[in-house]
């Protein structure tokens, strides 16, 4: 499971989050969603520290962040 | 018979608006309607209520519209030119089906006027204002006794309805004193009104709103208020006096009605067999009571504080089955009971009667 | 995985119509954040302007009025003094609050009115196709300064902070932006702070939020954000005017 996930039907393809990564892990994708935007897609997995400036600059809610959780960490629900 | 005491017309409408279970009340000084809210300021806080003075009648209207959409009974007044700021806010409150109770003690306009009473509001009043298909009941007390049972009224109207209801009464009412019995306070508890922003989180969510960015819903919308509207037409009612033998119908509402009688009986007394009707709801107007007098009396004389404005309601209700004249004073001029008779002599004599006019009478 | 960002349930799940990269939708993301972890949605009672959040009824999960343009404050004061226990606040743009609604805006403040303003300054009407605002920069174009807003013809930038800063109403003035992470952070500090004033009792409250509005301004949104953190931070200063905890 990739560290973040876009909603590629709520993305209006505006690209703050491309802009906006430290690690210039985030791209828009080829293909429109049903807005006809190019949604925003996460290219650089390994690049993605969760950092969640992409989510934090999302105007329309489209991003989910995850971390992995560490071998002796169970903490569930979210941050 | 409660005991009566003596009030003045303003002060006995804002204690009639706490009976009724009113406790938030928004108003802005403007003569002469200045002692209802400086009453308010009185009394509201010794009920619990809540009493503004906003930075404009503009605000106001808009602060009944958020109490009013939080579930309380809400009111605010003012005179004309205070009025003529608040008709956006009036429409809004129809357009999202805001019970809440407006109250106009008329003054002498156009612009700013001045302050003695006047009825050149009426237009504004019972056709609206504002913009958009909306109708607002409309209440013209004639008393002071009036001014207390009729705002009372509004506000069950207003529930009833979830309807902004006005309250049309002029300088001489909002300023005169006069004995009153003051009804007890409504005990029951306040209609449910389960559309109303208390506070709520997710689908029960509430919204009171009159955005409707579609046609097809907005027209939907417009209908659905165009039926209560015509619901509302069982509201209208007149007072009738002298009109059994009546040959002259003379139609006159609030403080004017009265001057009207007394020039009616001073009439009589010269044999002009003259009648009153006296709408007390001017929107819906009592066509029903105009129309059956057209069929028996030869001539309407409409009397009022403005230059003819109900006038030509009476000319739709009468249809051309009888001519119907006018008389008014405008500006804050106020007509004697002579100047009506002088008027209502006139009309007679225009009907080709020989008046037998008894030696000596009406000199 | 463990979830470090999801949504809030501050608002509701509908998409919104802003246009793409307007920072309209994250400020609505931090209020419902804030709403929520406040733990108050559910006595919430917010009031829509009219402007591009004319529909924020439909975003925000608690119970909504929409007011005129301009009265929202003096809605929401209506709804503040008949509902004590309600959590009230307002969500306006600069043309209305600072221009139509400047006189509600000024005097619920005096009045210290215990609610909460969330003000959107974008620097022009953007509804209905990017007008002059009192907010508009000098120089800066809009369909009504063609020419760029010359103060002779259209007069100088209105600083709502600064002047609700010399009323004794308020306990919470602040001006923040959303240019970048660390400003949207200090944004959702300050719309916490404002609603905490408004919990305490303390007074009137509210956040100025530097907005961008990448469509009127004719920039796409990443060359927005940049005018907002040269051009506007320096015709409106970022910082906290009014803060009852700091007594000032």
């Amino acid at each position: 499971m990739p560290r973040v996930v876009f909603d590629p039907e709520r993305c209006k393809g505006c690209g703050l989050c491309l802009a906006f990564c430290p690690t210039r892990a985030v791209g828009m994708d080829e293909g429109l969603n049903r807005m006809g935007y190019h949604p925003a897609v996460l290219l650089d997995e390994a690049a993605c520290t969760s950092c969640a400036a992409c989510a934090w600059v999302c105007p329309d809610l489209a991003v989910e962040v995850y971390v992995p959780v560490k071998a002796g960490e169970r903490r569930a629900g979210v941050g | 018979m409660a005991e009566r005491i003596l009030l003045k017309g303003n002060e006995a409408l804002g204690e009639a608006a706490i009976l009724a279970g009113c406790r938030f009340f928004a108003g802005y000084p403007i003569t002469p309607q200045n002692e209802i809210p400086a009453y308010m300021a009185r009394r509201m806080p010794r009920v619990g209520g809540v009493f503004i003075q906003a930075e404009s009648e503009l605000a106001a209207i808009n602060m009944v519209y958020g109490a009013a959409g939080a579930g309380a009974r809400a009111m605010t007044s003012s005179s004309s030119p205070g009025i003529s700021l608040k008709q956006e806010g009036i429409s809004y409150l129809a357009g999202a089906e805001l019970p809440s109770v407006v109250v106009n003690i008329v003054r002498g306009g156009p612009g700013l006027g001045g302050i003695q009473p006047a009825q050149s509001d009426y237009f504004q009043a019972t056709r609206g204002g504002g913009h958009g298909d909306y109708r607002t009941p409309v209440f013209a007390p004639n008393s002071v006794q009036e001014m207390v049972d009729l705002t009372m009224e509004a506000f069950e109207v207003a529930d009833a309805y979830r309807n902004p209801v006005l309250v049309l009464g002029d300088g001489i009412l909002g300023q005169m004193m006069e004995p009153v019995a003051l009804p007890p306070a409504r005990e029951a508890p306040l209609p449910p009104k389960p559309w109303a922003t208390t506070g709520a989180k997710g689908p029960g969510r509430r919204i009171i709103n009159s955005l409707y960015l579609d046609p097809v819903v907005l027209e939907q919308r417009n209908l659905w208020l165009a039926e209560k509207y015509a619901r509302m037409r069982g509201l209208a009612r007149a007072e009738t006096v002298g009109m059994e033998d009546a040959e002259i119908c003379l139609v006159a509402y609030g403080a004017t009605s009265r001057i009207v009688k007394g020039a009616m009986q001073m009439a009589r007394r010269e044999g002009i067999r003259a009648g009153l009707i006296r709408p007390v709801t001017l929107w819906p107007y009592p066509t029903v009571s105009i129309r059956e007098a057209a069929g028996r009396v030869e001539a309407f004389l409409v009397v009022e504080l403005s230059l003819g404005q109900m006038v030509e309601d009476v000319r739709l209700a009468v249809d051309g089955k009888a001519p119907v004249h006018f008389y008014g004073r405008t500006g804050g001029m106020v007509p004697s009971p002579r100047e009506v008779l002088e008027k209502l002599r006139e009309v007679a004599a225009g009907m080709g009667k020989r008046r037998v006019v008894a030696a000596g009478a009406g000199a | 995985m463990r979830q470090i960002f999801a949504g809030t349930d501050g608002l509701t799940q509908s998409t919104t119509i802003y246009c793409p990269g307007c920072t309209h939708g994250i400020t609505h993301r931090l209020v419902g954040e804030v709403l929520e972890e406040l733990g108050v949605t559910g006595r919430t009672v917010g009031v829509a302007s009219v402007g591009c959040s004319v529909l924020a009824y439909e975003y925000f999960n608690c119970d909504m009025q929409e007011a005129a343009h301009g009265r929202a404050p003096a809605v929401a004061t209506g709804i503040r003094r008949v509902l004590p226990e309600a959590v009230v606040f307002t969500y306006q743009g600069d043309g209305d609050l600072a221009s139509i609604g400047m006189g509600e805006t000024i005097h619920a403040a005096a009045r210290g009115e215990r609610i909460t303003v969330i003000f959107i300054n974008n620097a022009n009407y953007g509804m209905t196709g990017g007008q002059l605002a009192p907010t508009t920069l000098l120089g800066q174009v809009t369909t009504t300064t063609p020419g760029g807003r010359s103060a002779a013809t259209a007069g100088y930038p209105i600083r709502v902070c600064e002047l609700l800063a010399t009323l004794d109403g308020p306990a919470y003035v602040a001006r923040t932006s959303t240019h970048n992470v660390a400003e949207l952070h200090r944004t959702k500090k300050a719309i916490r702070a404002a609603f905490q004033a408004q919990l305490e009792g303390a007074g009137f409250s509210m956040v100025e939020i530097l907005s961008t509005c990448p469509t009127n301004w004719g920039m796409d949104p990443v060359r927005a954000m940049e005018f907002v953190a040269k051009e506007m931070t320096a015709t409106y200063p970022l910082g906290e005017f009014v803060n009852w905890r700091r007594g000032n």
